[in-house]
């Protein structure tokens, strides 16, 4: 076994153990210090796919702020222990059941596909610079990209507005 | 890191069935919405997998626009549950039963 699969199931154990704890802990605060921590690992696995770019947005993006969001809600809330009855007590079995059937068909997927025991070919030096990644995106995906900005300001203008409280139901 | 790319496409699998178990067997809204997020983050895993492997980088830019559409979905999913807090005082989806018949 090279040490690159040494690495690649160390990082993968790491990975899946978090999601698990993520699942399993009944603390929703601790839920997100453990997706922070599969979000880490992941972005350790795009840096060493030569996407380094793309691994330091996944850090400051998704493991900073938008993990920072999810718990700042949860402290604003004070919503760490909120579930604490099962009312539906099938729930479990047949979300276990339908996720096993998921993972059977998805590992019947993989054998049926064609494999190759081989590894990717070396790329170039700059690939997943972020010169490279820049010039696809602003020169094939310009579109796409002006979208985004739009999505995002909509989706800051609707946040606004869900959480604002009506001001003329309060002064009555 | 030079692993076969079906590894990694067996991984991010794994990683997305967690998500799905989060989302049918968890009832915490805060924590089926984190689900949501770690079956985005393994369809972003399998994405560079396959751009590293192809030597192309469209698949990086997607995933640079799965993190931009994340970021404004948790903006309104949070804001949303903060106003469904608001009235229900809960974010059991359990107690989300208003509209029931």
């Amino acid at each position: 076994m090279t040490a690159d699969l040494w690495v690649f199931f160390g990082l993968a154990a790491v990975a899946i153990w978090s999601a698990a704890c993520m699942l399993l802990s009944r603390n929703a605060v601790y839920s997100v210090l453990f997706l922070v921590l599969n979000f880490l690992t992941v972005a350790v696995f795009f840096l060493l796919l030569q996407a380094g770019f793309i691994a330091l947005v996944q850090v400051t993006v998704y493991a900073g702020a938008i993990m920072v969001l999810f718990l700042f809600v949860i402290m604003l809330l004070g919503a760490e222990r909120v579930e604490t009855r099962p009312s539906l007590p099938w729930q479990g079995p047949v979300a276990a059941a339908l996720v096993l059937l998921l993972f059977g068909l998805m590992a019947l997927a993989f054998l049926l596909s064609p494999q190759s025991a081989a590894t990717p070919p070396p790329a170039t030096p700059v690939f997943g610079s972020p010169e490279s990644v820049g010039e696809v995106l602003f020169d094939a995906y310009l579109l796409p990209f002006e979208v985004t900005s739009l999505l995002l300001l909509v989706a800051m203008v609707g946040a606004i507005i869900l959480t604002r409280r009506e001001r003329s139901r309060e002064a009555r | 890191m030079n692993v076969p790319i079906g590894y990694l496409v067996a991984l991010s699998g794994v990683l997305f069935g967690l998500g799905v178990l989060g989302v049918l067997a968890r009832r915490n809204a805060i924590v089926m919405f984190m689900s949501v997020e770690l079956m985005l983050n393994a369809a972003n895993l399998a994405l560079i997998a396959f751009a590293r492997q192809w030597g192309r980088l469209d698949g990086q830019v997607f995933v640079f626009f799965i993190i931009g559409v994340a970021a404004a979905e948790v903006a309104v999913g949070l804001a949303l549950i903060v106003a469904i807090f608001r009235t229900k005082h809960s974010i059991d989806v359990d107690d989300v039963s208003g509209l029931r018949g």
